[in-house]
Formats: structure tokens, sequence, C-alpha cells
């Protein structure tokens, strides 16, 4: 547990507007881009609940690869953002 | 069904507990002011907090309850793995790194950095106490379903001892032990989740064609007991026992084994085969539960709407529908607004590490609820399931595979829900030592103050959530955990998105939106047709609400209020 400083209060972080425009903006962009997703499977599970049992590949069935696809659509767009995003002194994170 | 004591499985139990409680007496040590207590100093490297909010976040419904609802009714639980990390995109792209900046030690920081507002601390803790309070509810639950078939005691000394435990580790540490306790709690829950699905798949799918692995199991309650297939029940001459289930009747081109399979073979193996399904039926007068054998196609089992919470989508019934979405709203929305996620935000340096421990934190995630459906397809078709008990078939799927596998599986089980309980406890005693006490109250306390109510605070939420444990026993972990999400969502997200997004909020709106949503959320639920039928025994037909799940009417409430409430007090310009 080296380095890990149980004591010390929380200090203020160094603060650069523009790179907290930059990530906030990009971070919404990304939230719509998987809502878009997201929002399109509950409502296909709603209502069109039968498009879920149609085979898309190797035997899966929609449900599954649509289920799947959101799992790992979130982790690509958590690691582009993690990739992106701008640190306070200009540079990338 | 009676579970027979294993003494591999007391004996690792006992290591992982010695475990935990000998690292929060390590780290209790070097815990002696406020912000180590409850944010553990900021100083969490973020790849161990990353793993820590697997650690809470995977909870017992996670683990216990998807498992579970896969297994008895197939896809429809993996509805809940995916509404579950879908909630983490808005954690991560849109509150993280406002609310690290805002905040110190809880979420009414963040609310309040603004305003200044005692109203605001008030209804943030509030807020922060009931959605921990029913988070904690399916915990305690899941523990004492753990505890019976591990050590051979009944359902409220397992809870009891969750208790005991946890409040030991959080009255010692805080945030510091919580932390490292969900670290290794969020490590081996993946490493040995994905030893079972690796075992899963190297089983593969195998037909019985055994007659009595489909024959009917009743259970009948009696003045003295209950009667099992018209037995009384025991393990002794003339008593019966349920019987384990679970099992395939017929693969595709009548093979009878299909041995190891690889992931995606696994899964259009399985659709392509039968299914024995175990639906219950309750008598007229409430004494006998008849549990009936039912073969299904696979194709059927892998789409949505197989289970009673979700039957309406394959039917045209408009409340069943809009129930499903409420839920899915709620769960999208309900991530970032969990009290007991939004602190670990706290515990490391900055904004860029939060963003981080965010990313690690859904890759972890992630993985785990892509095991969650090969673990509840594995249980479904491995012939270890208990009919009367959805919540422990991942364990006795591990059972199936031998006695060590149920050992650590159930003891890493058991370590989940000290983990999250931990830190929903945390959470809890911050709300009330930091937001009511120093926020609200005003009371002017030194740092060991802070702790040591801190501490007291702990012990009796903890004893509230024993209580509520055992009342709750009957109740699926998942489905209750669905609430607390609504709960959350309906209080917490709408306050938290305008003050980040909207310029115009104001404190009177912030508190407007909490009060509204918490209170006519809790209110739907209490009112719902499931609260009804489950908790009162009465009809769910009385119910004076249209669908259960209340996320798609009280969010959008909750944001409406807001606005309107900041709209009327906006300070007029000078």
């Amino acid at each position: 547990m080296a380095g890990f400083q149980h004591s010390h209060s929380p200090t203020e972080e160094a603060r650069d507007p523009v790179a907290e425009r930059f990530n906030a903006r990009l971070g919404l962009l990304l939230f719509v881009i998987y809502l878009a997703g997201y929002a399109a499977y509950v409502l296909i599970n709603t209502f069109r609940p039968t498009t879920m049992e149609v085979v898309v590949f190797s035997g899966i069935n929609l449900a599954v690869a649509s289920g799947m696809a959101l799992i790992v659509g979130a982790l690509v767009l958590a690691l582009l953002y993690a990739a992106l995003c701008r640190l306070p002194n200009g540079g990338r994170a | 069904m009676i579970y027979e004591r294993s003494a591999i499985a007391v004996i690792v139990f006992g290591i992982f507990v010695a475990v935990t409680l000998g690292l929060s007496i390590y780290l209790g040590r070097r815990t002696h002011t406020a912000a180590g207590y409850y944010a553990a100093g900021g100083g969490v490297p973020w790849f161990v907090n990353g793993v820590a909010f697997a650690g809470d976040y995977l909870s017992a419904a996670s683990f216990l309850g998807i498992c579970g609802m896969i297994a008895f009714f197939g896809y429809d639980g993996f509805l809940y793995s995916i509404g579950y990390l879908a909630g983490w995109v808005v954690a991560l792209f849109v509150i993280a790194e406002p609310l690290k900046r805002l905040g110190r030690y809880t979420f009414a920081d963040a609310l309040d950095k603004k305003f200044n507002s005692r109203g605001i601390k008030l209804a943030a803790a509030i807020s922060t106490l009931v959605v921990s309070v029913f988070y904690l509810i399916p915990q305690m639950v899941g523990a004492g379903v753990l505890i019976k078939p591990l050590l051979g005691l009944p359902h409220w000394a397992g809870v009891v001892t969750v208790g005991a435990v946890v409040v030991f580790i959080v009255a010692t540490a805080g945030m510091a032990s919580t932390t490292y306790v969900q670290f290794l709690k969020g490590s081996l829950l993946l490493i040995f989740t994905g030893a079972l699905t690796v075992m899963i798949l190297n089983r593969g799918l195998k037909v019985d064609t055994n007659p009595e692995a489909s024959a009917t199991q009743t259970v009948t309650k009696t003045a003295d007991g209950e009667l099992v297939n018209g037995k009384p029940h025991g393990r002794g001459d003339g008593e019966a026992d349920l019987r384990p289930v679970g099992h395939v009747s017929k693969l595709p081109g009548g093979i009878s084994e299909t041995g190891p399979l690889g992931p995606i073979e696994f899964l259009s193996t399985l659709r392509e085969s039968e299914v024995v399904v175990w639906p219950k039926t309750i008598s007229e007068d409430g004494k006998t539960t008849t549990y009936t054998a039912k073969t299904k196609s696979g194709a059927d089992l892998l789409r949505p709407g197989n289970s009673p919470t979700f039957a309406g989508l394959q039917k045209d019934s408009l409340p069943a529908k809009l129930n499903f979405l409420s839920l899915m709203l709620a769960l999208f929305c309900g991530t970032a607004s969990l009290p007991h996620i939004l602190i670990r935000y706290y515990t490391v340096k900055d904004s860029a590490a939060a963003r981080k421990s965010t990313v690690v934190g859904i890759a972890a995630i992630g993985c785990f609820y892509v095991l969650t459906l090969y673990m509840g397809l594995g249980a479904m078709t491995g012939g270890a399931m208990d009919v009367s008990n959805n919540n422990m078939a991942g364990p006795l799927l591990a059972k199936s595979f031998g006695p060590y596998p149920f050992a650590i599986i159930s003891a890493v089980a058991f370590t989940t829900i000290l983990g999250t309980v931990s830190g929903l406890i945390v959470a809890a005693s911050g709300a009330v030592v930091h937001d009511v006490m120093t926020g609200y109250l005003k009371l002017d306390m030194n740092d060991a103050a802070k702790v040591r109510i801190g501490k007291l605070a702990a012990v009796a939420v903890g004893c509230v959530a024993v209580v509520l444990g055992i009342i709750f026993e009957q109740m699926n972990v998942n489905f209750l955990v669905g609430w607390a999400f609504s709960v959350a969502a309906s209080a917490n997200l709408p306050a938290l998105i305008m003050l980040l997004f909207w310029k115009r909020t104001t404190k009177q709106g912030i508190i407007a939106s909490i009060v509204v949503g918490m209170v006519s959320s809790l209110a739907w639920i209490l009112l719902s047709g499931d609260t009804f039928k489950d908790v009162y025994g009465l009809k769910a037909d009385d119910s004076p609400v249209p669908f259960s799940q209340p996320g798609l009417v009280t969010i959008p409430l909750s944001f409406v209020v807001l606005i309107v409430v900041s709209l009327l007090t906006r300070p007029k310009p000078a």
C-alpha cells in the first residue's frame, strides 16, 4: 500500500476552464451516442420483442448480440474518452 | 431444499472474513482524521479505486440476483446486467469530473458548493440515508440466503453476522478499509467468476433423460412444518427433500453431450436445444406450491419476456411495457445517483484520476456482466438448482463442480455483500455527520468527534439494515435493488444534472427536486402492485398505480419540479 496516505485533507486541483469545457463537451457527445444505442435497444425490446429473436451471426440472436454490443460499446467509448480528454496543463490524459 | 454443511466452505469463509477484518484493523490504525475516515484521505490510486468501484457496485443483486434470474427465466436477467452497466456511461461522461471538482466528502457537498444552503445539505443527507437503507435491504437478504447453505444457520443469523462484521469494518477504518475490502472483493469476484465460466464452457451441455429429473415437486405448509412431495421435509427415513433441478432435454442433431464449447458456440448450441425450466404455481389457500417441469426451446429462453417481471413484453400490455421502460430508465439514471458510488470519487486525488478509475470500473463491471449470462445459463442446465430459491443459483452452480468451487464462490459472494454494505454504511454515516450534524445543525465538532459520531452512526445504520434484512427475507434481491435505483435516480440525478448544466438552477429548486423525487418514488413503490402482493399480502390488482416501477413518472417529475421552482424563485436582477 505504498503511496497511500490516509490522513491528509483532499486538496483543490488546478483548474483549466478550456480543458474542462472540452472534456465536458466530449463527454456529452459520447453520452448522446451511447444513449441512442441504449434507447434503441430498450425500445425494440419493449415494442418489437420478436425482432430480438432474429439470428444475426453464428447462431446468436439479436437479443444476445445487441446486449453484448452495449456492454463492449460502453468500454470502447470509455477508453476513447480517457484517451481524448485534456489535462488542466493542456496535455492529454 | 436442505443444504449440507460443508467443512471446506466454513474454512474458506473463515479465512476470507479473517483477512477482511485484519485489513480493517491494519488500516484503522492509520486513520485519524475525518478526511481519512470519510474519503480515505483522497489518496487511493486510481486503479485500486476503479476495481473498488466494481467491488462497490457488483452487489448481491448482481452476483446472486441476476444469476438466479437468468437461471430460472433465461435472457430477462441479462436485461438488468445491461441496464446496470449502461448507468456507468452517465457516471463517466456526465457526472464524474464536475462532481470531483465540486465536492469533498459527500455528494451534498457538490450540490451545495454554489449555494451554501442548510436546506440542500439536509435534503441531500435524507436522500442519501433513504437510498442507502433501500440498497442495504437486498444485501442483507442476500447474506441470509448465503449463510444458510454455507454454515447451516438460519436466515436471521446470516443477516446478523454480516451486520456485525461490516459494522466492525466500517467502525475501524471507514473509507480506507472499505476501499481495500472492495478492491479485494472486486478482484476475487472477477477471477473466480471467470474461472467458473471456463468450467461451464469446458463441461458443455449434456442431455438428462432420467424421468425423475422432470418429476413435479410440491411444498405444502402445515401447522407442524413443511411437507415435500407429501412427506415431512427432511433427509431421514420417510422424509423427503426438494430435488436439485435444471437440465437440457434435447440437443441439436440428437446428440447426448456436446463436450467443451466456445463462448459463442455455447450460446448458439443452447439456442437450438430444449431446456427444462420450473415455473411454480401456488394453490388458492396459499399453502401448497407446485413446481412443474416445462420444456422450453433455447430460442425462447434467449429472448426477453419469460420472467413474471417482464412477461408483459410478449403480450400487448401497455402497463407492462411502461413498467419495463420505467425500470430501464431507472437503471440508466440510477448508477450515477447512488451515494456509495458518488463518494468513491472523493477517494482519488483529482478529476483525471476520477475519470481513469471510472474507466477501470466500467471494464471490470462489463466483464462481470458478460460472465453473468454464462453463469446463469450454466446454472439453468447444470442440474444443481434449488427450485424454491433463485438467489442461490450461482453458489449451487459452483457446487455442481465440487466442494472447493462452492466454498470459494460462496465466500466471494459473502465478501461481495460485506464490501457493498461497508460502502453504503460509510455513505450513510458521512451523510449523518458531515451533512446533517456539521452542515445543517452547524455543530462545531473537531476531527476526532466527527470520526467518533460517524462510527456511532455506522453502528445505528447497520442495526436498521439487519432488522430490514430479516423482514424482507422472501424478496428477490435483484428486484429490491431495482427500487433503490428508482429512488436514487428520482431524488438525486435531476438535482445533479441541472446544477451542472442549467445556470438558472436555484437552491429552492434543488431542495424541491430532491424532496419531490424521493417522496414520489417512495410513495409509488409503496402503492405498487408488487408491494401489494409481496409485502402486504394483498391483490396486485388493487394497487392504485398502473405499473410498479416509478422512474418513468418520478424522474421527469423531479426535473419539472426543479425547473418550475427555480424559475419561480430566481433572484431579481439588481
